[in-house]
């Protein structure tokens, strides 16, 4: 996993809730055996037409949008199936970044254990991050804030200490668990003598 | 006297393997359930670290979000599916885990045949790539949705490290009304509370009408929980629970199973808990219910019209509204009448032999609608054998249904199974999300009894007008 500290760009905006993993990467999109290359199927049918051609109405055709690395939408991001090929198809399409006022549960876990950062911040400043998409928005993990950049606008948001440490140092929990694994092998004695 | 417990800290606790200060537990994973479309990219990370499948008896694979629902018995002619079901069987094979695949009796959705074969009991913690994992905690277990980096973290370690949900509890009391079905019940409970209204808790359902519930229906209610937002939904274990679990393939048998009951007997959230969050509704409010919209929350009792921009919350009108434009449908309309082109009878969430029966016994004696698409797709090989042996196929044909061949089929339309774009649908899946079906597809979500309604008529129907 790729570390994360800081990121600065111009949002790209979707004032849509209940965005469901569905729309972020449709199931038909699903069939590979690896991690790469979602990104081109990303928010599939809303960016594309039926044969294939780019809607101009849709956000992230129009121009300038290319390079955005931070996405703000509607509230109850990443609802429904837990497909992780949602967080890699937004990590792939160049996102490193979501800032909604909420979050569905797996979608977020997913997006920690990929270096995509899940930022939940108030209805009032998502209203206002998306009434501005081209300012430039500034994201800092280390001291947990959204920034409107120049415009001293700023919010502070949550993380869990340990996830905060695995972000910023690039750490995954495979990692963490497979350090105590003895402790596992004594568990499982443990409740095998509970459940003879 | 020990501090009480609710269900759901019972099952917790006892899997707890070690916190870590400030970040989640570390959770241990009695069953991990796999197929397909999430594990690939897990088996490679296994191989990418160069680390085994830590206990793979505990690990069980089947193939079911990919497969064709007719002609099981021929390769899959779709290749990136057939590639994809192929990896699985090699995965499978290279870590010693059992796999269920195409052609074998116990193959299935992997929701319908974790019960069936008596791996899912109550006490245990479970976990799949898939959200609906929550359909297992109609046994009183623990069991979620996991990404895939978790199924990798499982397939590692045994165990997930994950922070402890809040606790809500929805007691649903009094009967249900003739027509009313549990999927009617859930699909009401997300009207009320909404797609998020769940986010960040662990439900547990319970009240008069919740244990009044058959164990198919049970898995019906848990497996929609993931729709209100929350991550799982548990029933406490009873004698229904005990009944069905016993004798089934993987359960424990004979004295092992006394003293397992003796185990799940105290598994019940104690008295004087205090939730987090508390719902009560009452059985009698429910009619068969039906969605207009675009997420599972937007749905009304079938004889009620379309709610009105104005009746809905401000900062929820624009959704509201693109969600109406998707599903070509008008505000304070009814949906009743609606011309439908397809009904999809299936998914884990309603393609159990209880399903079947209620669909069967519905249309028996009546003929479908001339120019309406039918698929009925049974949840596993056992629910299709036994519909066969009870001759709801035969019932079924005589009324112009066939019955396919298990699979996920169009809940979400990752094999040939697609619901065409503009047509509308009236399924018994789980999600009625743009696309969901097909490309372009349109869902109304019900349940299987309002779908033989749909499916005899030709247009959405109120089931009690045809049941005495």
């Amino acid at each position: 996993m790729e570390k994360f500290t800081r990121v600065q760009s111009k949002p790209a905006v979707l004032p849509i809730e209940n965005i469901d993993t569905d729309q972020i990467i449709p199931a038909r999109f699903l069939k590979a055996t690896t991690r790469e290359g979602f990104g081109e199927n990303l928010f599939r049918d809303w960016r594309f037409s039926a044969s294939g051609q780019p809607d101009p109405d849709f956000t992230l055709n129009q121009p300038g949008q290319a390079c955005r690395t931070v996405l703000v939408a509607g509230r109850n991001f990443g609802c429904g199936s837990s497909r992780e090929h949602a967080a890699w198809a937004l990590y792939d399409y160049g996102f490193r970044v979501v800032v909604s006022s909420f979050f569905a549960d797996i979608f977020k876990g997913n997006a920690l254990n990929n270096g995509l950062l899940p930022v939940t911040v108030s209805e009032d400043f998502l209203a206002v991050l998306l009434e501005n998409p081209d300012k430039e928005v500034v994201v800092d993990l280390e001291e947990q804030y959204v920034e409107l950049a120049g415009t001293g606008q700023r919010e502070y948001f949550e993380i869990n200490a340990y996830k905060k440490t695995c972000m910023l140092n690039g750490y995954d929990d495979i990692d963490y668990i497979l350090s105590i694994k003895k402790k596992i092998i004594a568990f499982e004695e443990k409740r095998k003598k509970i459940f003879v | 006297m020990n501090q009480p417990k609710t269900l759901f800290d019972k099952v917790w606790d006892a899997h707890v393997v070690d916190k870590i200060e400030e970040g989640p537990d570390v959770l241990y994973i009695d069953k991990h359930l796999i197929h397909e479309v999430t594990s690939p990219q897990a088996f490679d990370g296994l191989e990418k670290r160069r680390i085994p499948l830590f206990r793979p008896k505990q690990t069980v694979a089947t193939a079911d979000h990919n497969v064709p629902t007719v002609d099981q018995h021929l390769p899959i002619r779709e290749e990136l599916s057939r590639k994809q079901v192929d990896t699985l069987t090699e995965n499978c094979g290279k870590h010693g885990v059992a796999l269920y695949g195409l052609g074998h009796p116990y193959q299935g959705i992997v929701h319908v045949i974790g019960p069936e074969l008596g791996i899912t009991q109550p006490g245990l913690t479970m976990v799949c790539g898939d959200s609906h994992t929550s359909t297992h905690g109609a046994f009183g277990s623990i069991a979620f949705g996991i990404g895939t980096s978790q199924v990798e973290q499982v397939m590692a370690t045994q165990c997930l490290l994950q922070y402890k949900p809040k606790s809500m509890r929805i007691s649903v009391e009094g009967e249900l009304k003739a027509g009313v079905t549990a999927k009617d019940l859930v699909l009401y409970i997300i009207s009320k509370i909404s797609a998020s209204g769940g986010t960040g808790y662990f439900v547990e359902y319970a009240g008069s009408a919740i244990r009044n519930l058959s164990m198919e229906a049970r898995m019906t209610v848990c497996n929609m929980s993931i729709e209100m937002g929350a991550r799982g939904g548990m029933i406490a274990p009873d004698q229904t629970t005990f009944d069905y679990v016993k004798e089934r393939e993987f359960a424990p048998k004979g004295k092992d199973f006394e003293e397992a009951v003796s185990a799940w007997e105290k598994l019940p959230t104690d008295e004087g808990v205090v939730f987090d969050k508390e719902y009560t509704f009452d059985a009698a409010d429910i009619e068969p219910m039906i969605t207009y919209g675009t997420n599972p929350g937007m749905g009304i009792g079938v004889s009620q019209s379309i709610p009105r921009s104005a009746e809905i919350e401000e900062k929820n009108r624009i959704s509201f509204q693109k969600s109406l434009d998707y599903m070509q449908l008008e505000e304070g309309k009814p949906l009743q009448g609606k011309k439908i082109g397809y009904v999809f009878v299936g998914s884990c969430t309603n393609s159990r032999i209880e399903d079947l029966r209620a669909f069967a016994s519905f249309v028996k004696g009546r003929q479908k609608a001339p120019g309406v698409n039918v698929w009925i797709v049974p949840g596993s090989k056992q629910v299709e054998k036994q519909a066969v042996e009870e001759g709801l196929d035969r019932i079924l044909h005589s009324s112009g249904f066939e019955l396919r061949e298990p699979g996920c089929s169009a809940c979400l339309a990752m094999n040939e199974d697609k619901i065409p774009p503009g047509e509308y649908c009236v399924s018994t899946s789980n999600r009625n999300f743009e696309g969901r079906q097909g490309p372009g597809s349109r869902t109304f979500l019900a349940s299987p009894l309002t779908a033989a309604a749909a499916a005899i008529n030709g247009y959405i129907s109120d089931v009690r007008d045809f049941i005495d």
